[in-house]
């Protein structure tokens, strides 16, 4: 392919790596380009899809509507990283998200009472508690997949498979299997509130990527996520406290999806044990696939995962805005998540530079 | 043994490689390489780590495409696109890592993709015609184990030998051995020599990839030596020696001595006697099935040799003091102090490095940059919120590359790209990195070329000068009598005598490891060993 890459390298075999890195770009390319295709399309086949305007000091617009729909899944997509990095998987995410949700509405509840005649809202516990007990309970979701990936050594599809079917099933218990409804203003803040003229939830989520950042890069921790995800027992034997960063990855991931469940159960304004957050991690995992990192663990892309959310949430977005009608969208979906898959294929990617090579 | 020549020139080369050329993204692995195989010989392939040996075989083999050049099999212009198709063509491999299903049978592992089927080849498997081919093929090699155990149940060794089987039982007319005898003790490397022989004298034409040279010129018809991806010639092993062998593989002229005894150097630099402070006690320390209770003294500045075959708890008794396994009896004190190491975390922290024997699996990460491995073990012992900061880390990392001589394009470099010496080199940083008062070297040297070999038993030596205890095991029991200044054999996962430097040599060591068992034969000791 590129001439001038192969002249000027010494004789050392290990250079060929410098050269492979140069000639592929960035990581982030790939999903940046695929998410910059689906913009484009909307561009050209939705009117206005790039406009903003401002309505009570609030903006509105396609993209921010993509972005504050997206919010969950980025929450989500976020702590799914983190676990996938460590070779694991968390299937329970959308479970989390029924109970944290149900625990929160079902806590604040909230009855409408005229004073005087205007209306007021009351809760059932402040919301504070409510919104703690809720973390709470996703923390503890999140300390049993943990028990039982990093303690007992189980498979963790298996492992977080019993939190996923449990788990919702439990929010159902909670529930008796009926939507609780929330009458309390203020819990719907997180969910469709406004601050600086942005919705609410982008700040949650701003919020969390910057803890991240920050830890990956004033801790270790990013390294050893991603030295114990690529080997181990290497790792181990290196000093590293193995299960430890385990259970700690499950617990995070676990408070992301039950932050994302307070957001999904504020947004709707009740709390739907049976449908809120179904199929969630499903979308976090393609989210985290999407941005780059490997489902094999080892290196991993926090920028990447929530461009990936955003793809996603575009896709739907732009499926709905076509008029495709609904009993395509899944297959439209499918085909380009599959063909975005193929482009970070390294054997498919290996195949075209073959081709290519032998033309020159 | 067999050092008549038996260059048979006339017949037809039974595999003929001309001119390949392969070059990855912007480097040259093998220029213009040409190679004749001929039937009923044995030829080995030599050259350091990166000269293209690995290359060669993957090109011959399928996995990977030749940019130019032609393969012709018995006179006809091949083309394998798949070691599968290799296979089907008369081109058998055993590669330099066992290639192997851990969790399948021996017997599966043997038959894999062909399993017998019965009604005639359209029914279920044949499990009972399986198994009793299998046993039948491993008796070829003296090898008599229950073959519908799974192959993990095995040692290393017996492993390598079901691949060779498996190789051999495909009805090929090529078999390339790629670094089989790595993993071998001298018992087990004549085993497969045996067979090797007796293959050859079947007319089969055996390519052989190996770093030693003692076994080069035992088993070899002919020697064709790689260097920086060129072909550098074609000898009789009978017509070259080992100084010239050497020579041609290095590029440079190295004298004698160096040649012929790459560590004897060694001996010299460490007095046969120390006085240094007694840093790790053990007492009674064992592990069941691992490691019979067992003394263990370890002092400042001494090298302490593990000897043993495979599989007689050398490694075990490593990972018991090192934390890798739980001990479960016995008591280790450190200076003095009585210490509990449950994990290798405690032992880091009480100042001891462990270079294990499985670069590959339990060393380096291999996707990670040089840089991040050399100060993994470093960043795991300040702990996860004592980062250490980047400028430092390059620091510490360039510092150790210049010191020890890695190898690397740069610091940022994958670790996984670099050659195995090198990244052995990058292991023993981490290590150090640490500023360890004692050293673990399991196989520090094992794969790696002569030139790392001796480069990083110098910095072992260097290090224990200035007061650091070593613990030292390696398979190749001349170099654990050149290295150590006191001794331990082991032998069935059990110590049977500590000796001090001079006390053995290499006759009456193997004694003392065969021990009552010295008479008998070789097979049925691997088989004890199981």
């Amino acid at each position: 392919m590129n001439s001038n890459l192969v002249s000027g390298q010494d004789k050392n075999g290990v250079a060929g790596w410098r050269g492979l890195r140069h000639a592929l770009h960035h990581p982030l390319a790939r999903p940046l380009g695929a998410l910059a295709v689906l913009l484009l399309i909307d561009f050209f086949m939705i009117p206005g899809f790039f406009r903003i305007e401002l309505k009570d000091g609030h903006l509105y617009g396609s993209v921010i509507d993509i972005v504050n729909r997206a919010a969950p899944l980025m929450l989500a997509a976020l702590g799914m990283t983190l676990v996938i990095a460590t070779r694991g998987i968390d299937i329970s995410v959308g479970a989390v998200v029924a109970i944290s949700g149900t625990v929160a509405a079902m806590l604040i509840g909230g009855t409408m009472v005229m004073n005087n005649g205007v209306q007021e809202y009351a809760s059932n516990i402040p919301m504070g508690w409510a919104i703690a007990a809720a973390m709470g309970a996703a923390i503890l979701c999140g300390a049993w997949n943990g028990l039982l990936v990093a303690t007992l050594g189980l498979q963790p599809i298996i492992a977080t498979l019993i939190l996923m079917v449990a788990g919702r099933g439990l929010a159902q218990l909670m529930t008796d299997g009926q939507i609780i409804t929330v009458y309390y203003k203020p819990f719907f803040y997180i969910g469709s509130g406004y601050l600086f003229g942005l919705p609410f939830s982008l700040f949650i989520v701003a919020g969390m990527f910057i803890v991240l950042a920050l830890l990956m890069r004033k801790t270790a921790l990013g390294l050893f996520i991603q030295s114990v995800g690529i080997n181990p027992v290497a790792s181990r034997l290196a000093g590293i406290r193995t299960a430890a960063l385990i259970f700690f990855v499950y617990i995070f991931c676990s408070a992301c999806a039950g932050m994302a469940g307070l957001m999904i159960s504020a947004n709707i304004k009740s709390a739907d044990a049976n449908n809120a957050g179904l199929l969630l991690e499903l979308d976090a995992i393609l989210a985290v696939t999407l941005g780059g990192t490997s489902l094999a663990g080892g290196k991993f892309s926090l920028v990447g995962s929530v461009i990936g959310a955003l793809i996603i949430q575009a896709l739907t977005y732009t499926i709905y805005s076509l008029g495709v009608p609904p009993e395509v969208n899944m297959v439209v979906k499918s085909v380009v998540v599959f063909l975005v898959c193929l482009s970070q294929s390294p054997e498919f990617r290996r195949l075209r530079l073959f081709k290519s090579g032998n033309q020159v | 043994m067999s050092n008549a020549t038996r260059v048979a020139t006339s017949a037809e080369p039974a595999l003929e490689l001309i001119g390949i050329h392969k070059a990855f993204t912007g480097v040259k692995a093998l220029t213009d390489v040409g190679l004749r195989l001929y039937p009923g010989e044995v030829h080995t392939l030599m050259g350091q780590n990166g000269a293209g040996k690995s290359t060669l075989i993957k090109v011959l083999t399928g996995v990977y495409t030749p940019d130019s050049g032609r393969i012709l099999l018995k006179g006809h212009a091949i083309q394998p696109g798949s070691t599968l198709e290799a296979q089907q063509l008369g081109i058998s491999t055993v590669y330099q890592e066992v290639n192997l299903c851990p969790n399948l049978s021996v017997a599966e592992n043997i038959f894999i993709g062909r399993y017998p089927r019965k009604w005639g080849g359209f029914g279920p498997i044949d499990w009972t015609t399986m198994h009793r081919r299998a046993t039948k093929l491993l008796a070829k090699l003296d090898l008599h184990i229950d073959v519908q155990k799974p192959l993990s149940s095995y040692p290393l060794a017996i492993q390598q030998m079901v691949a060779i089987s498996r190789a051999v039982s495909v009805s090929a007319s090529v078999l390339i051995l790629d670094e089989p005898t790595s993993s071998l003790d001298e018992a087990e490397v004549q085993l497969l020599f045996k067979v090797l022989r007796s293959l050859r004298d079947e007319g089969m034409a055996i390519l052989f990839v190996t770093h030693f040279l003692d076994q080069t010129y035992e088993i070899s018809d002919r020697i064709t030596v790689l260097r920086n991806g060129v072909r550098e010639g074609e000898y009789a092993a009978s017509e070259l020696s080992r100084l010239d062998l050497v020579n041609k593989m290095v590029g440079v002229q190295i004298d004698a001595t160096a040649a012929g005894n790459a560590l004897a150097a060694n001996a010299e630099i460490t007095p046969a006697a120390r006085d240094g402070e007694v840093f790790l006690q053990a007492r009674g320390l064992g592990r069941k099935g691992a490691l019979a209770p067992q003394d263990l003294d370890l002092c400042a500045g001494e090298v302490f040799g593990l000897c043993g075959l495979l599989g007689s708890g050398r490694t075990e008794a490593a990972r018991l003091l090192f934390g890798a396994d739980k001990a479960d009896s016995g008591t280790i004190s450190i200076k003095g102090e009585a210490v509990k190491f449950s994990t290798p975390r405690d032992a880091i922290s009480a100042g001891i490095g462990f270079c294990s024997e499985d670069r590959k699996k339990e060393g380096a990460i291999l996707e990670l940059s040089v840089r991040e491995n050399i100060i993994l073990a470093l960043q795991a012992r300040n702990g996860l919120l004592h980062v250490i900061p980047r400028k430092r880390q390059q620091q510490i990392a360039s510092d150790y590359v210049k010191w020890l001589g890695i190898k690397t394009p740069d610091i940022d470099t994958p670790i996984g790209s670099l050659s195995g010496g090198n990244q052995q080199k990058a292991l023993l940083a981490r290590w150090l990195a640490t500023d360890p008062d004692m050293l673990i070297l399991d196989e520090p040297t094992r794969g790696i070329d002569v030139r790392a070999k001796q480069e990083i038993m110098d910095f072992v030596m260097a290090l224990c000068h200035k007061g650091m205890a070593i613990l030292f095991i390696s398979s190749e029991i001349p170099e654990v009598l050149r290295c150590s200044d006191r001794m331990l054999v082991l032998r069935d996962r059990e110590g049977c005598g500590e000796y001090l430097r001079g006390e053995l040599d290499d006759a009456s060591v193997l004694q003392v490891i065969a021990g009552e068992s010295a008479g008998k034969s070789a097979g049925k000791m691997v088989g004890e060993a199981v």
